[in-house]
């Protein structure tokens, strides 16, 4: 019994988020057939679309962006016309409080918040209401609410892991601006989520042409220089997405490619942007093939040519890239080092860099040919789980769906985490010292501790110990978390414990 | 989690105190006002986690078993840091001067070898029998202090009752209404637990060792030297929290009941004699009951404080100079309302035959009786409701008398 536990800690760490608490027997049901639990969502490929009320699509979502713009410089400007006229305050009608003891209740409570937030400047309570959010604000809210609901909702969480992996793989930043902030989420649910179950060339073709990343990476400034707008603006060719496609998204740093490749790529690839506020190319917000920005002519392209066939020109060039060997090892690599080991086991990588090339990047082969491996599930559970994956995982463990994503996303800003955010395009690190660090560790702590003082009282820890990890829990784990002073502490202990930080 | 950030909750709590839709509710708070003498009575419950050394605390320091056995962490009546002489028998830790005083004027009352009827070692069974009011652990969900509120006169002299903190402790859950209310501050991983995780680890997880140990410090660092007052620290947050809840419990139509725990008992080492861990928890639970007391104001006159814990600790000290999980313990009284100056016990004595199992000290006193004791002077509360409602199945057990003014 003890191995089927260790299994299904396996099947539930490594590949999904965690058992879920309540009375869901997740760990039992993953005992009982560690790999058909985890590939069971391999099975449903529409069970990785995500549709939610009030989830929006990219063209909608940017002309949102663009009404709001608008209305945000028309009340400006209507603002700065209106006479500057000094309108006075008025003076603050102050009481003064607590001139009689024992006033009132009110009074008491009035007087001991503000004693309270005194000593804590950054309360956020005590600043003035909060201005209601925007609609970028509110998009970027109602995104992250969906995809933490289905990840806290999942059986196993395979799929969405896959969906976190490749979102990481082919990342944007919300804080490129507006744009990106409002796209962020919509940008994973169109363009990666219908093919993390496909093939790989289908992904990077839409990830290519989606407009968060046209506009993370700069795509839809830059100009051919010879095409009809860059021989009229002094603006030509921006290089950015171009070498990352390469170095991050495909061949990989090493992967065989040239600057000379670079340039080709980034001309080939120029007028991929997206229509405007106007809407002279498109529907504002829809992916656009520019042929006024186009650099004509053919390119050669890692050793070759492609014709003037406009848009399908770059298209070519990303499925030959696609399917390029040093794709393949560079993809192989990286999915091992995420889901098994910070040093990848060459064995494991090499098959399914084979697998890869074989099926044509069938991404679900991929992910079915892991589960499938040995060393998947001989490898010691040693990965440190992300900030991400340790909240979801506590959330599920504290069967707790969020209704309310405030608490995660400053939860993952305090852990480095933020979500969407990564500090540049090659996205957030994937090694356990990236997550083990002094200060994120203490953070967590601070963070578990919070949750067990708010959750403690009302669970038996043993319980949650048993849901988390049975029989597969050290004798240390199971001994620390019986002899804690309370429910609360034993809580925090739980989800600190190796069983709930390692994967 | 999910909700994890406690900010917001502690946020919404208190929006829900000063929001203005409960006041009116509480507008008509009725008072528990004794027509005979005017009294307007308050309790105040206080519960330490973790199981207090009732040795350490009020040292039986006339027993001449007491000195062999706490050993390292024994007081004594003289040195560097010595006890304070309560009687001629008994003394009260040093760290401890404001509990002192009240004891002095007879506002404050220890009764020694006390327990509830609890008699196994486990922290989370203990604390639901102190805290549900059962004779035994079970799945209660509601606490005797809730059963007591209920039972109370309805109408005009129901009100709801305070609990203190993020979350409301188990003695005060139950149908009753409560309110809540907890600081606003972020709260931080208290040093014990931090310091159990990193023994956890130090045996499974050597390199998450380190990288929390660092962390620690670091913060340690920051924060400068633990064992003072300092911003954040737990002899800090005790007295802010005491001193929030006198405040609201001091209004004209404030709660007249409110409970609270405070953590960090269990002292498996290093529990420190007159300086150290333990002295630097009583410092601020001594502090939390200051503040009762000077927030209380007029208040204080009427007001009881009972302070309990779910059980004791060995009577012989453990090999790394601390104590572990045992039985007979203290219980502290303070407020105006107590007849105090008195250390109440029917004291067993240390002498290993004495010794509950060879190895705690033996409880001569149910727990259940003081607190019986309290609520029947305090509100009048009838034997059959103490034994059969706020404590289920305790009529053996008898209100304590003479606690109350």
């Amino acid at each position: 019994m003890a191995r089927d536990s260790q299994a299904a800690l396996v099947a539930l760490n490594r590949f999904g988020f965690g058992a879920r608490g309540g009375a869901s027997g997740d760990l039992i049901n993953a005992a009982s057939d560690p790999r058909g639990f985890v590939k069971a969502e391999l099975v449903r490929a529409s069970g990785v679309l995500l549709e939610a009320p009030g989830l929006q699509s990219t063209q909608q979502l940017g002309q949102a962006v663009f009404a709001y713009q608008d209305q945000v410089r028309q009340a400006r400007e209507a603002a700065k016309a209106a006479a500057p006229a000094e309108t006075p305050s008025p003076a603050p009608t102050e009481q003064k409080p607590g001139l009689r003891r024992n006033l009132s209740l009110n009074a008491a409570a009035t007087e001991v918040a503000g004693q309270m937030t005194e000593t804590k400047p950054a309360d956020n309570a005590a600043k003035p209401a909060p201005q209601p959010l925007n609609v970028i604000q509110k998009t970027f809210r109602t995104e992250a609410l969906a995809r933490l609901q289905r990840a806290t909702l999942a059986t196993c969480g395979f799929t969405e892991r896959l969906v976190a992996f490749w979102s990481n793989h082919f990342c944007i930043s919300a804080t490129k601006g507006e744009l990106a902030r409002i796209w962020a989420g919509v940008f994973e649910r169109e363009a990666i989520r219908p093919h993390v179950l496909g093939r790989f060339a289908d992904m990077l073709k839409a990830v290519e042409q989606h407009p968060a990343m046209l506009f993370f990476l700069d795509n839809q400034q830059s100009l051919g220089p010879d095409s009809r707008a860059g021989q009229n603006r002094k603006r030509g060719l921006n290089e950015n997405l171009a070498r990352e496609i390469m170095e991050l998204h495909t061949l990989g740093v090493g992967g065989g490619y040239t600057q000379e490749d670079v340039t080709s790529l980034a001309r080939i690839i120029t007028g991929w942007t997206f229509a405007g506020r106007q809407g002279q190319l498109g529907t504002p917000g829809s992916f656009v093939f520019n042929t006024n920005a186009h650099q004509p002519g053919a390119q050669m392209l890692l050793g070759k040519s492609y014709e003037a066939t406009g848009l399908a020109q770059g298209e070519a060039a990303l499925a030959d890239i696609a399917r390029h060997p040093s794709t393949a090892n560079f993809i192989a690599t990286k999915f091992v080092r995420h889901f098994v080991a910070d040093d990848p086991p060459p064995g494991l990588v090499a098959r399914l860099r084979e697998l890869f090339v074989k099926t044509d990047g069938d991404l679900k082969a991929l992910a079915a040919g892991l589960v499938d491996s040995d060393e998947a599930w001989t490898a010691p559970l040693t990965k440190m789980r992300s900030p991400y994956d340790f909240l979801v995982a506590s959330g599920r463990l504290l069967a707790r769906v969020p209704e309310d994503p405030g608490a995660y996303l400053n939860n993952l800003n305090l852990l480095g985490q933020p979500l969407w955010s990564p500090a540049g395009p090659n996205g957030f690190p994937d090694t356990s010292a990236a997550w083990a660090a002094p200060e994120g560790m203490k953070l967590r702590l601070d963070i578990a501790a919070q949750m067990g003082a708010r959750l403690g009282p009302n669970i038996d820890p043993l319980d949650l110990l048993e849901f988390a990890a049975a029989d597969a829990a050290s004798i240390e784990t199971r001994r620390t978390i019986e002899r804690a002073e309370s429910r609360q502490q034993a809580l925090a202990l739980l989800l600190m414990s190796p069983e709930m930080q390692r994967r | 989690m999910v909700d994890c950030v406690e900010n917001r909750l502690l946020t919404s709590r208190r929006g829900l105190l000063l929001g203005g839709a409960s006041f009116a509710a509480w507008a008509y708070l009725p008072k528990f006002a004794r027509a005979a003498d005017g009294r307007d009575p308050r309790l105040l419950v206080v519960i330490l986690r973790g199981a207090l050394d009732g040795l350490s605390t009020v040292a039986p320091i006339g027993d001449p078993d007491y000195a062999g056995l706490h050993g390292s962490i024994a007081l004594a009546a003289d040195g560097a840091h010595p006890a304070i002489m309560l009687d001629s028998f008994f003394a009260l830790h040093p760290a401890m001067p404001e509990f002192a005083r009240m004891y002095r004027d007879k506002h404050a009352a220890v009764i020694h070898a006390v327990a509830t009827p609890y008699r196994d070692r486990s922290h989370f069974d203990g604390q639901d029998v102190l805290e549900s009011g059962y004779a035994g652990p079970g799945r209660v969900q509601s606490g005797w202090l809730n059963r007591a509120l209920e039972a109370l006169p309805r109408g005009e002299r129901v009100s709801s009752a305070l609990a203190v903190g993020p979350t409301t402790p188990l003695v005060l859950r139950g149908s009753a209404p409560t309110v809540g209310w907890a600081p606003v501050a972020l709260p931080q991983a208290d040093d014990d637990t931090a310091m159990r995780l990193v023994d956890l680890y130090r045996h499974r997880d050597p390199a998450l060792a380190m990288a929390l140990s660092q962390g620690l410090q670091l913060d340690k660092v920051a924060s400068g030297d633990d064992m003072k007052p300092k911003p954040g620290n737990a002899m800090v947050q005790m007295r802010q929290v005491a001193r929030g809840a006198a405040k609201l419990m001091a209004a004209d139509d404030g709660p007249r009941i409110a409970a609270l725990a405070f953590d960090g008992w269990d002292t498996h080492a290093n529990e420190g004699g007159p300086v150290g861990r333990l002295a630097f928890l009583l410092g601020g639970l001594d502090g939390a009951l200051a503040e009762f007391q000077s927030g209380l104001g007029e208040r204080w006159r009427d007001t009881v404080v009972i302070v309990a814990t779910e059980f004791g600790r060995t009577a012989r000290i453990n090999g790394t100079d601390g104590t572990d999980h045992g039985t007979g313990t203290i219980a502290l009284l303070a407020g105006g309302a107590v007849k105090g100056g008195r250390v109440i016990s029917d004291w067993p004595g240390l002498k290993l035959a004495n010794l509950y199992e060879a190895r705690d000290l033996k409880p001569t006193t149910d727990l259940r009786s003081v607190i019986k004791g309290v609520l029947q002077g305090q509100f009048g509360l009838s034997d059959r409701v103490l034994a059969e409602t706020v404590f289920p199945d305790s009529a053996g057990v008898r209100p304590m008398k003479g606690l109350v003014v």
